[in-house]
């Protein structure tokens, strides 16, 4: 039985099917990517499976269970965490305050004030902001808040992490580094389904990768495969 | 740095108290015009921190504080001759707090605008349906209120603010303290870290209202007479509001140090200059909103970093 998966999953804006008839898996302990070119649906499919967007249709489950079309906090107490594309850091609080939401209102709540304290330390030590945790959320770099956002769905205690173009907007040195965190995620045993622009990035840390093309699945491989796949070149270069 | 605020919070604590035990011992050598106007200070104060405890960490600007007190008014206008007193307070929070369920429930996914347009709605709603009720059904406008004394007006008041400080400080406090402001800041966000985003708006939205209510049950025994004009007035939520914003709504004892002001001025305006009291009111606002964005906090916050600044500079 696959960590997370989903049969069938379908997303329409209106007339447009921004997500249609996708079929996926990913297993415990794997990490895999989500590419496409932009409008692929690769977020849309990320917010129906965390619960922001309700499917029309499809399902999806989690550790076997049913989770489709769940609220959002009922999605991260199962254990499924995010980040987001745009940064949705809280600006006006503290960098310590960020994580300590995630430790409190996480998949594993009910802890004393002085424990979570200090889990929401670990998590900034692990993704290495401890020496800014008492500077507001608005004062980091892009690069920082995004690490701040791994730290606060870390802290909510996931079995699965969805990450949404985690490396966008960074420079080589701060990808090398997102990539190193990724890997270091992994190792915590901890699954990860991430979207993906940064080529090199997610070739890197990958073990399979998934290529959504107008909001259906074209490819799915390892990174070997989907690199030297026709298909694929062919959406990303045209013929 | 965990010290210093542990010691900043005692000293807080230790001042309301203060505080507090003074407001008390006033009717025992306070004239009773004294006493009246203390009661209708206290009662704007428990409407704008009533009002703050949801809207200031949010940011859902509500317009139902009117409602919400107008329902306290009229269950002490109903239940007054049948109930003893402690029992109508109790009921016109209970009543208020399960309208404010309902309503929260129904329209906190409204945002910004949306739901301050249809809270400020809210009130006119219940101000015609129930004129329209008590002349078809009741054949008059207006009711008659039980009278209560000034004292004991005043020290029902003095525990309602009392239990509305202790709620407040509890709330912010605890992890919801957090979410709220979590939400304010970023809704979404919030709820994908496990916060449950709706249930915690409508019950904090429902247990302002609970104060609000018990404000207007005992307010009404002062005024012996009242009709939907003047329960369901919507100057009380603009009031709330205002108060708020001019004192700050940064920290909790902004909404306090606004409404104090605020009523005191109000009572000196009308008293001294009755002809030019919504004049010098204009003037008093549209000045706070220019000069001092963030209320008067925000002035002695600035003013303490200009002290301050002149000593970093020298470290």
């Amino acid at each position: 039985m696959p960590l997370l998966e989903g049969k069938g999953v379908t997303k329409y804006f209106g007339g447009l099917a921004a997500v249609l008839n996708v079929d996926f898996y990913v297993e415990q302990g794997e990490v895999v990517g989500l590419i496409g070119p932009n409008g692929a649906g690769k977020t849309t499919l990320f917010n129906l499976i965390s619960g922001a967007l309700v499917s029309q249709s499809g399902t999806i489950w989690f550790k076997g269970e049913n989770i489709t079309n769940l609220k959002p906090h009922a999605i991260c107490r199962k254990g499924i965490a995010r980040t987001f594309q745009l940064v949705r850091v809280f600006p006006n609080m503290s960098v310590l305050e960020n994580v300590l939401m995630g430790v409190l209102f996480g998949k594993s709540d009910g802890h004393g004030r002085g424990q979570a304290l200090e889990q929401a330390e670990k998590w900034l030590d692990f993704v290495g902001l401890s020496a800014v945790k008492g500077l507001p959320a608005r004062s980091l770099t892009l690069a920082n808040q995004k690490r701040l956002e791994v730290a606060r769905a870390l802290a909510t205690g996931p079995e699965l992490l969805l990450l949404d173009e985690l490396m966008a907007g960074l420079n080589p040195t701060e990808v090398a580094q997102a990539m190193e965190l990724v890997n270091r995620i992994r190792e915590q045993g901890i699954t990860i389904f991430m979207v993906e622009h940064v080529m090199t990035a997610i070739m890197g840390v990958c073990g399979r990768i998934m290529v959504l093309h107008h909001g259906e699945k074209i490819a799915e491989g390892t990174p070997q495969e989907i690199a030297t796949s026709r298909t694929v070149i062919e959406v990303y270069l045209g013929e | 740095m965990n010290t210093r605020k542990n010691l900043r919070q005692i000293w807080l604590l230790g001042l309301t108290l203060i505080f507090l035990a003074l407001l008390a011992t006033l009717p025992l050598y306070a004239p009773t015009y004294t006493i009246i106007l203390m009661t209708s200070i206290l009662m704007y104060i428990v409407l704008t921190m009533s009002w703050a405890l949801f809207s200031a960490p949010t940011g859902y600007i509500s317009l139902a504080p009117a409602a919400f007190f107008g329902i306290g008014i009229y269950t002490s206008a109903i239940l007054g001759t049948r109930l003893p007193l402690p029992a109508v307070i109790l009921a016109g929070s209970l009543i208020s707090f399960c309208l404010a369920l309902l309503i929260g429930a129904l329209t906190l996914r409204l945002r910004g605008i949306y739901f301050a347009m249809f809270t400020f709605g809210l009130v006119e709603l219940i101000k015609n349906f129930w004129l329209w009720y008590e002349i078809q059904f009741t054949g008059t406008r207006g009711r008659f209120v039980i009278f209560v004394d000034n004292t004991t007006i005043y020290y029902v008041m003095l525990i309602i603010l009392a239990l509305l400080l202790l709620v407040t400080y509890l709330i912010r406090r605890s992890r919801f303290g957090l979410a709220l402001r979590g939400i304010g800041e970023c809704e979404e966000a919030a709820a994908h870290i496990g916060v449950h985003v709706n249930a915690l708006k409508t019950a904090t939205f429902a247990i302002s209202a609970i104060f609000m209510g018990a404000a207007g049950a005992i307010m009404a025994t002062r005024w012996t007479y009242v009709d939907p004009y003047v329960a369901f007035n919507p100057l009380y939520s603009f009031m709330s509001v205002l108060m708020a914003i001019f004192g700050g709504i940064g920290q909790p004892y902004g909404p306090i140090l606004g409404a104090a002001i605020f009523a005191y001025l109000e009572e000196i305006l009308i008293t001294r200059f009755p002809y030019y009291y919504m004049l010098i009111f204009g003037i008093v606002l549209i000045v706070t909103v220019l000069y001092l964005p963030e209320g008067l906090i925000g002035l002695v916050a600035n003013i303490r970093k200009r002290v301050a600044g002149g000593q970093d500079a020298l470290a």
